[in-house]
C-alpha cells in the first residue's frame, strides 16, 4: 500500500533512490543537496538500500565513480547543485555519450559567480548540450516519482541516456509536502532490474570502451546519440501511462493547464509553475483567459507537443528562471524555435527573474502579464528577454 | 612503457579490468571488441583513473564478483599532477585496486611538456631553460596516507617490477607501483639505450628499487658501489644544459637520501 507521509524534497529524492533499488551511490556533499547524501548513508547502514555508498573527494569523482559502477551493471546514482554540477561538466558528457543509464538529481542552484545558494537554473542550463535527459519536478511528488520515472526511462533499450532530474533548490528541496510514497512491490512492478546492454566492462565479454574515435566514425555515434534522445520523447508518454497504471499520477514530457480557450499561456519550468497554476486558477476566477504550459521535459525539448499546445495562443509568455547571458533565456528560445514557420504565430514575450534565489512572486508575476498585453496591444514583441524583477537604481 | 603493459598482463591475467587516461598506454586501447588489450578496458580522463576505479570495484563488490583485478595504468602527469586527488582519495578509501604510474618524467603523449615529475635540470618544451624544482614524490605521500603497499620500480628491471605486481595483485586494498620508465624522444637518447638508461638510473641510486608493505621499508635491489650520477645524465640529451656545479650538487644529494634510505631499512617508513 502507498503511504502518505510529510517530506521534503530531499528526503523524497532519497527515498526514490532506495525504492529504485540502487546498488551503488557515490556523491559528494553541496548546498542544497547535502541532506540526499545523508539520506542515502543512513539507509545504506541500515540495510535499508543494499549498495555501496562511496563518499567521494569531489563532485567530478562522483559521476567517474557513478559511470564505472554503471558500466559493471551496477544502477548507480549521483545527486549534486550548482558548483558542484559545473565541476562534474567534463564528464557528464562521458556518462551520456556512453550512453549509460544513470540517475542524477540537481537541487538547481545559481552558478558563481556571483555566488549563491539558493536557486536558479543555471547549473542545469549549464548542461543542456551534454545530452542528457533532463527532467523538471515541480514538487515534492515529482522529485519522488520522476527518480523511478527515470531509471525505468534511461535503461529502456530504445533509450540507454542518462537522466537528470531537477528539483529547485530549497523551494522543493527543502519544502515538506505530503506526499504519497509507492509500495515497494508495486515498484519492483514497474521497474524491473538493471541489466547491461551495449557498451560494458565484463571479462566474459571483453572489449574496450570510450577509446578515442576518429572523424570517420564520430559523427555516426553522435547521431545515434542525437536519435535516441528524440526517440525518447514517445518512450516517456509510454513510461507516463505505465506510471499511471500502477501509481495513479500522470507524467508527460509537457502538462497542459487551463489551456481551453487560453488567450495568454505562460511556459515555466520547476517550482515556478506551481505559482503560475495558482495564479491561473486566480485569473481564470475573474474570467481572464490564461493558461498553463508546464515543460517536465527540457531535454529532449518537445518541439511538436509544445507547438501544438500553444498554436491557438494570442500571447505567450515564457519565463526563465536563468539568465541566458549573451542571447535570451534558454526557455524562450526553445519555445520560439518550436513555434518557428507557425503562421499565424503566437506572439512569444521572454521574461528572466527569480535568479540567485530571488522570489518570483505573485505580484511579478501580474507584472509579466501586464507588460505582455502593453506590447501586445502596441502589436509589438520584445526583441530579447524582459528583467522583469530588476531594481530600479536607487531602490 | 610497453614492457610495463605486458608484464602487468602476463602477471593479472584475463580476470581484469584496465583503465588507462588519454596519454601514451591509450595507443593499445584499440576499438571495442578489437581491443589490444584482450580484456575490458575502459578510457577514462586525465585526471579520473582512481574514481572510476572506485566505481568499478564497487560495482563489482556489489554484484559479488570479488575475483576480478581492477587495474590504472597512467603515466607521471595523469598521476602526480592533475590525477593527484582522485589518486589520494581512493586510496583514503581503501577501494581495492592497482595503481601503475609509468613515469617518463614529462607529458609525453602532447610532446614532452614538463610535469611534476620532471626532474631538476631536465629540458622540456615547458622548461627550455631546464626545470628549476624538484621531481614530487608521490610514493612517499601515499605511504604518508598509510597505502598498504607502494613501490618503485623500473622498465630496466623487468622480473622486480613483476614481483610487485603479483604483490600488489594480492593485497586487499588499494596498492601502487611508480615504474621509472626513460623515453627515448623525451629524454633524447636512442631508442636501443632504454634499458641501459633506466639500469644507470638504478645504478646512480638516483632511482632507488624498493617496496613499503603495511608501513616497512624493503629495499629489493641493493647497489653496492653507487656508480656516478654523470654518468646518467651525459647519457641523455635532456641534461645537455646543467653545470658541472649542478651535477656535484645534485649528486650529493642522491647519495645522501640513498644512505638515508638505506639506514631505514626493515622499519616503518615514517
Amino acid at each position: 500500500m502507498p503511504q502518505l507521509k510529510a517530506l521534503d524534497g530531499n528526503r523524497v529524492v532519497a527515498e526514490g533512490a532506495r525504492l529504485a533499488r540502487i546498488q551503488v551511490a557515490a556523491a559528494y556533499p553541496i548546498t542544497p543537496q547535502t541532506p540526499i547524501v545523508e539520506y542515502i548513508s543512513e539507509f545504506v547502514r541500515q540495510g535499508q538500500i543494499k549498495a555501496k555508498y562511496i563518499a567521494v573527494e569531489s563532485e567530478h569523482s562522483a559521476l567517474s565513480a557513478v559511470i564505472g559502477a554503471s558500466l559493471v551493471g551496477a544502477r548507480a546514482f549521483t545527486a549534486t547543485a550548482g558548483a558542484g554540477l559545473a565541476l562534474m561538466h567534463e564528464i557528464t558528457g562521458v556518462a551520456a555519450g556512453n550512453r549509460l543509464p544513470i540517475v542524477m538529481a540537481v537541487t538547481n542552484r545559481a552558478l558563481p559567480s556571483p555566488w549563491s545558494l539558493q536557486v536558479d537554473h543555471s547549473d542545469s542550463m549549464g548542461e543542456r548540450d551534454q545530452g542528457w535527459i533532463q527532467l523538471y519536478a515541480e514538487n515534492c511528488q515529482e522529485a519522488l516519482d520522476l527518480v523511478l520515472f527515470g531509471y525505468r526511462l534511461a535503461e529502456d533499450s530504445r533509450v540507454r541516456l542518462p537522466v537528470m532530474l531537477c528539483l529547485d533548490g530549497f523551494y522543493v528541496s527543502h519544502t515538506t509536502e505530503v506526499v504519497s510514497v509507492p509500495d515497494e512491490e508495486e515498484v519492483d512492478r514497474f521497474l524491473p532490474p538493471y541489466r547491461l546492454q551495449n557498451v560494458y566492462l565484463d571479462v566474459d565479454d571483453p572489449m574496450s570502451v570510450n577509446a578515442l574515435t576518429s572523424p570517420n566514425i564520430y559523427t555516426e555515434i553522435r547521431y545515434e546519440h542525437f536519435q535516441a534522445l528524440k526517440r525518447s520523447l514517445t518512450v516517456m508518454e509510454e513510461i507516463g501511462e505505465e506510471f499511471y497504471q500502477h501509481f495513479g499520477r500522470r507524467y508527460a514530457p509537457v502538462e497542459k493547464v487551463e489551456l481551453e480557450g487560453a488567450e495568454t499561456v505562460f511556459v515555466t519550468l520547476g517550482s515556478m509553475s506551481g505559482t503560475v497554476r495558482h495564479m491561473v486558477k486566480e485569473w481564470r476566477r475573474k474570467d481572464v483567459p490564461v493558461g498553463l504550459l508546464k515543460i517536465t521535459s527540457f531535454r529532449p525539448f518537445p518541439k511538436a507537443l509544445v507547438r501544438d499546445a500553444l498554436k491557438e495562443a494570442k500571447q505567450v509568455i515564457v519565463i526563465d528562471r536563468s539568465a541566458g547571458l549573451g542571447s535570451e533565456g534558454p526557455l524562450s528560445l526553445e519555445v520560439k524555435a518550436a513555434l518557428y514557420g507557425l503562421s499565424p504565430a503566437p506572439a512569444v514575450y521572454s521574461f528572466i527573474g527569480g535568479l540567485g534565489g530571488r522570489d518570483f512572486t505573485l505580484a511579478t508575476l501580474e507584472k509579466t502579464l501586464e507588460k505582455a498585453r502593453e506590447l501586445y496591444a502596441q502589436g509589438l514583441v520584445s526583441s530579447g528577454s524582459i528583467w522583469v524583477d530588476v531594481k530600479e537604481a536607487g531602490d | 612503457m610497453e614492457i610495463v603493459a605486458r608484464t602487468m598482463m602476463r602477471v593479472l591475467g584475463p580476470k581484469t579490468i584496465v583503465l588507462t587516461p588519454p596519454s601514451c598506454s591509450a595507443i593499445i586501447t584499440g576499438y571495442g571488441r578489437e581491443t589490444g588489450w584482450r580484456v575490458p578496458a575502459f578510457q577514462s580522463n586525465l585526471e579520473n583513473v582512481a574514481a572510476y576505479a572506485s566505481g568499478i570495484r564497487a560495482g563489482l563488490e556489489i554484484l559479488g564478483k570479488d575475483d576480478i583485478n581492477v587495474v590504472g595504468l597512467a603515466g607521471d602527469g595523469g598521476t602526480v599532477d592533475i590525477g593527484l586527488q582522485a589518486l589520494s582519495g581512493a586510496v583514503e578509501r581503501g577501494h581495492r585496486f592497482i595503481y601503475i604510474c609509468y613515469d617518463n618524467e614529462a607529458y609525453m603523449n602532447t610532446g614532452i611538456q614538463r610535469s611534476g615529475a620532471t626532474p631538476q635540470g631536465a629540458w622540456t618544451t615547458t622548461t627550455p631553460g631546464g626545470k628549476a624544482e624538484a621531481k614530487k614524490d608521490v610514493v612517499a605521500m601515499l605511504v604518508a596516507q598509510g597505502i598498504p603497499y607502494a613501490a618503485t620500480a623500473s622498465a630496466g628491471y623487468v622480473e622486480d617490477l613483476a614481483r610487485k605486481i603479483e604483490k600488489a595483485k594480492n593485497v586487499n586494498g588499494p596498492s601502487y607501483i611508480h615504474v621509472h620508465c626513460p623515453c627515448s624522444t623525451g629524454w633524447r637518447f636512442p631508442a636501443r639505450n632504454t634499458v641501459l638508461v633506466a639500469r644507470l638510473a638504478v645504478e646512480t641510486g638516483l632511482w632507488p628499487l624498493y617496496e613499503v608493505e603495511n608501513g616497512i621499508l624493503r629495499i629489493t635491489r641493493k647497489v653496492k658501489e653507487l656508480k656516478p650520477l654523470e654518468e646518467f645524465l651525459r647519457a641523455q640529451g635532456r641534461f645537455a644544459q646543467i653545470t658541472p656545479e649542478q651535477v656535484k650538487r645534485w649528486q650529493e644529494e642522491v647519495q645522501a637520501n640513498y644512505q638515508r634510505l638505506l639506514a631505514k631499512e626493515g622499519q616503518r617508513w615514517n
